[in-house]
């Protein structure tokens, strides 16, 4: 009884917030759709879902998401290998500088591809601007980082004897891959996809400055759909059929990754240096550092480039308001805003990540308590599927009126950005509390240590790290966080994403040099924050 | 037949295993025998393929197996936990080495060797839901299922309490004897290595320091510390060792003298005598720390009817075919 009131009481303020914050805007933009003056009217929906357009963005975002996590895992995949399982100078950096695209933000990404692939651009000859390839490799530069993470930090602490046992039985290196070390890699090979799927198919920034008017999938139609034609009911629609597709899968996947014995050995292992028979490795690993870097050096050259010669002039420039008044305030206030936003974000994020953490991954007594905290979790991943559009703009119509009157408050935009980086905050810390000994807790308490006590002297050890990173985590997240801040977020306080996303929308070659400055000088920062996170080598990012 | 050659194996550049050569002829049982860090592991592992020899060689009927990967060799290892593969039932994973081979018939092999090794019937049960020591017996069945030409043995049953421990080491001597398998099995336990073993290497700090037949090396350490690692109880040399050579009817000579535990037994017609400091009842005999005039503290056995306590004077007899003479070197404290 105890035990489940300090559960209730654990959640409690997470629950509050995630009821008040998340469920009640985005319910609120869902009836928008679904009632016509005040009306129940799901006709109007099913009308929605069967134009040839709907059906194009659907189709267009699950090819295209699925095109994208396949390329991220075949890359992914052996680079891991490379990366964690072998040993050779500057592999640290090289792990570092790999994870750095997954927190770029995302008008960056776009900006950086543009700025390569483009016209101008010194792959403009392949023609693939505004090319369905071109946003599949945006996706890929992105997500290339988690399947590299997550599966890298199974692989890492994967057990070798089993596959030893295995090619002392006779099988060949290709062999023990295929029986040994697939099964043990797959849990963790089919949560990257399935994550790496799921911001795929949400992806906002990308697909919005590499698509064009071409390409449109979900997540930016409903974007489209809701500012430029007002057209609430068919953005709800698409939310609703967004929102029940990625319960789907989040459903399916942890069946696919349940496995008949989910226990698996954990050690350390001396790592060899690179041989002949790591080629795969070798080869993925030159493919994500061209992919990845290929985009992240035209960006930067793009940026030095002023007129005809090369020159510190787009940078000073981001002082200014940009040519013909493309904004409202100097960029450099908006990255003090970004930065002040980032903070208050991050604090947010981590109050509740910590206490979501407690409560599900604690050891369950009982088969309801066990389900009430499986529920829990899965309510809490809950922001990772839902469309940051459909966040933000329910903030503006459900937040607005007495006792919630929250559209002037300054917090409004941290509040949204902190349930954005949740999930991956409570991913990094639940891991680390769930991998604690019970029986550390039971010791400590037995030997006179109250609640609190207990936690300073067996969790909080292991936790300081992982809290650590988890704050890098939500920083950048916040730092680049575009689709519901776009909302949100009032003109004369914009966020640096906002600002690039304006700029590169006003005509104007100073006005594009400032948008590539200035996306530099966002990905630096983000940059110089995971730098910081991977410092501390927390193997985190590996459990969703 | 295996043979070793001056083999040298080195993690980042400290030696794990130095200079070991052995022989091992088909059909025999070798356990290498040494305390945990002596490098016996590292030395199975080198033989199977899974180490790099730093130098000398590993060769099997006199062909080099330099650059042969472990999955050619046609060793079986088997792990100190089993490693069966969780993701598979019993009978997968013992007929793993059979798939990969395709051959045919599989199933029935399968089923020979589970009876072979008294688990018939657990041919669909997970890994998870076995005992340590059904869990042990799968993996040795694993490890025979393709009848490898040499068996590597890690500390096959070290993960297993006592009881079970003494009794799968006589299954296991049995098994291997039954389908005449060259074995080599590495562990720290003496009594493990006397039942299932007929030949015997010892190593210490890197290197073999003694071999031969098992009856062999326990009667004749070659030196003090390896005597006491073997069970010996102390290393008496000097005037101390002539005084119980003596007693024990042998003629003292220059020779070092170790002496088992059992060796000193409380006798009334004894030839040596001395004062008990301790005594400990354990249920089989009492065990007793007793000063011997003229030669000091030395281990000595009572049996379980004579109540001797400490101070009382005791008269000892000396079992000669529990002391063995070893050549004179430094003695080492502990064991």
């Amino acid at each position: 009884m105890r035990r489940s009131l300090a559960l209730v009481g654990l959640a409690a303020l997470p629950l509050a917030v995630l009821g008040v914050f998340f469920v009640l805007p985005v319910s609120g933009m869902l009836a928008e759709g679904l009632w016509v003056d005040g009306r129940f009217d799901p006709g109007a929906v099913a009308e929605v879902l069967t134009r040839p357009r709907t059906i194009r963005v659907v189709w267009f975002t699950v090819w295209s998401a699925s095109a994208g996590t396949a390329v991220a895992v075949l890359l992914g995949v052996p680079a891991a290998h490379l990366l964690h399982r072998r040993t050779f100078p500057g592999r640290g950096a090289l792990r570092a500088a790999l994870l750095v695209p997954f927190v770029l933000p995302t008008v960056v990404v776009g900006v950086a591809f543009r700025e390569l692939i483009g016209e101008a651009g010194p792959l403009g000859f392949l023609g693939f601007d505004g090319s369905a390839g071109a946003i599949v490799a945006g996706l890929a530069f992105f997500n290339v980082a988690v399947v590299i993470r997550a599966v890298g930090a199974a692989w890492e602490s994967l057990d070798p004897r089993p596959a030893e046992a295995a090619a002392a039985l006779g099988a060949s290196p290709a062999q023990v891959f295929r029986t040994v070390t697939l099964p043990a890699l797959r849990p963790a090979i089919v949560s990257a996809a399935s994550v790496v799927f799921l911001f795929c198919a949400t992806a906002f920034g990308v697909v919005l400055t590499l698509g064009g008017l071409r390409y449109s999938s979900v997540e930016t139609e409903i974007y489209l759909l809701t500012t430029n034609l007002l057209d609430l009911q068919a953005a709800a629609a698409l939310s609703i059929v967004q929102l029940l597709a990625i319960t789907a899968l989040l459903a399916i996947t942890s069946r696919l990754r349940a496995v008949p014995d989910p226990t698996v050995a954990r050690s350390t292992v001396r790592a060899p240096r690179p041989s002949r028979g790591d080629w795969p490795g070798l080869l993925a690993t030159g493919l994500v550092v061209v992919l990845v870097g290929l985009p992240i050096a035209a960006l930067v050259a793009g940026s030095l480039q002023v007129g005809d010669g090369w020159g510190l002039g787009n940078y000073r420039a981001l002082t200014t308001e940009g040519s013909r008044q493309a904004l409202l305030v100097p960029v450099t206030h908006a990255l003090v805003t970004s930065l002040r936003v980032a903070v208050d974000a991050t604090w947010m994020s981590l109050t509740l990540g910590v206490l979501v953490a407690i409560v599900v991954s604690r050891r369950s007594h009982s088969r309801t308590e066990r389900r009430v905290r499986g529920l829990l979790d899965g309510l809490f991943m809950l922001p990772l599927g839902v469309s940051a559009v459909t966040l933000g703009f329910g903030f503006l119509i459900t937040l607005d009126e007495p006792p919630l009157d929250l559209r002037d408050s300054a917090l409004l935009v941290p509040i949204a950005q902190a349930l954005v980086a949740l999930p991956l905050v409570v991913r990094t810390l639940a891991p680390a509390l769930g991998g604690i000994d019970d029986r550390q807790r039971q010791a400590a308490a037995s030997l006179g240590a109250g609640p609190l006590r207990t936690f300073a002297t067996v969790d909080l050890p292991v936790l300081w790290k992982p809290l650590l990173a988890g704050a890098g985590f939500a920083f950048a997240v916040s730092l680049g966080e575009f689709g519901a801040t776009s909302f949100l977020a009032r003109d004369e306080n914009p966020t640096m994403p906002i600002v690039i996303f304006h700029l590169i929308g006003h005509p104007g070659a100073m006005n594009y040099g400032m948008a590539l400055a200035a996306s530099v000088v966002l990905a630096t920062t983000t940059a110089l924050v995971m730098l910081a996170v991977e410092r501390l080598r927390v193997p985190s990012l590996g459990s969703f | 037949m295996l043979s070793l050659h001056d083999v040298s194996v080195s993690y980042d550049g400290t030696p794990a295993v130095v200079d070991a050569s052995l022989d091992l002829a088909d059909g025999q049982v070798l356990a290498v025998l040494g305390p945990s860090g002596s490098g016996k592991s590292t030395l199975l592992r080198a033989i199977a393929g899974l180490e790099p020899v730093a130098s000398g060689r590993v060769a099997w009927d006199g062909t080099d197996l330099r650059g042969v990967p472990t999955h050619r060799r046609g060793f079986a290892l088997m792990f100190q936990d089993g490693q069966l593969f969780g993701h598979l039932t019993v009978a997968r994973n013992v007929g793993y080495a059979l798939r990969l081979r395709r051959t045919p018939d599989a199933a029935a092999r399968v089923r020979e060797l589970l009876a072979l090794v008294g688990l018939e019937g657990y041919e669909h049960r997970l890994p998870a839901t076995l005992s340590g020591g059904e869990r042990q017996r799968v993996a040795l069945a694993r490890s025979l299922a393709v009848q490898p030409r040499l068996l590597l043995l890690d500390e096959p049953l070290s993960a297993l309490d006592a009881g079970l421990r003494e009794r799968l080491a006589t299954e296991l001597r049995d098994i291997l004897r039954a389908a005449g398998t060259t074995a080599l099995m590495v562990t720290h336990d003496q009594d493990e290595a006397f039942t299932v073993a007929d030949r015997l290497a010892v190593m210490r700090d890197g290197r073999i320091v003694q071999q031969g037949d098992i009856a062999a090396v326990w009667r004749g350490p070659v030196d003090a510390e390896t005597a006491l690692f073997l069970g010996y109880a102390r290393v008496l040399e000097g005037d101390p060792a002539h005084v119980l050579l003596r007693a024990a009817g042998r003629s003292p000579g220059d020779d070092a003298v170790a002496v088992r535990r059992s060796a000193l037994v409380v006798a009334d017609a004894g030839a040596l005598s001395g004062t008990v400091v301790s005594a400990r009842v354990t249920p089989e005999q009492i065990r007793l720390i007793v000063a011997v005039d003229g030669v000091g503290e030395l281990d000595a056995v009572a049996r379980l009817d004579a109540h001797p306590a400490p101070g009382d004077r005791v008269a000892i007899a000396v079992d000669a075919s529990r002391t063995a003479a070893i050549p004179a070197g430094p003695v080492r404290p502990g064991g």
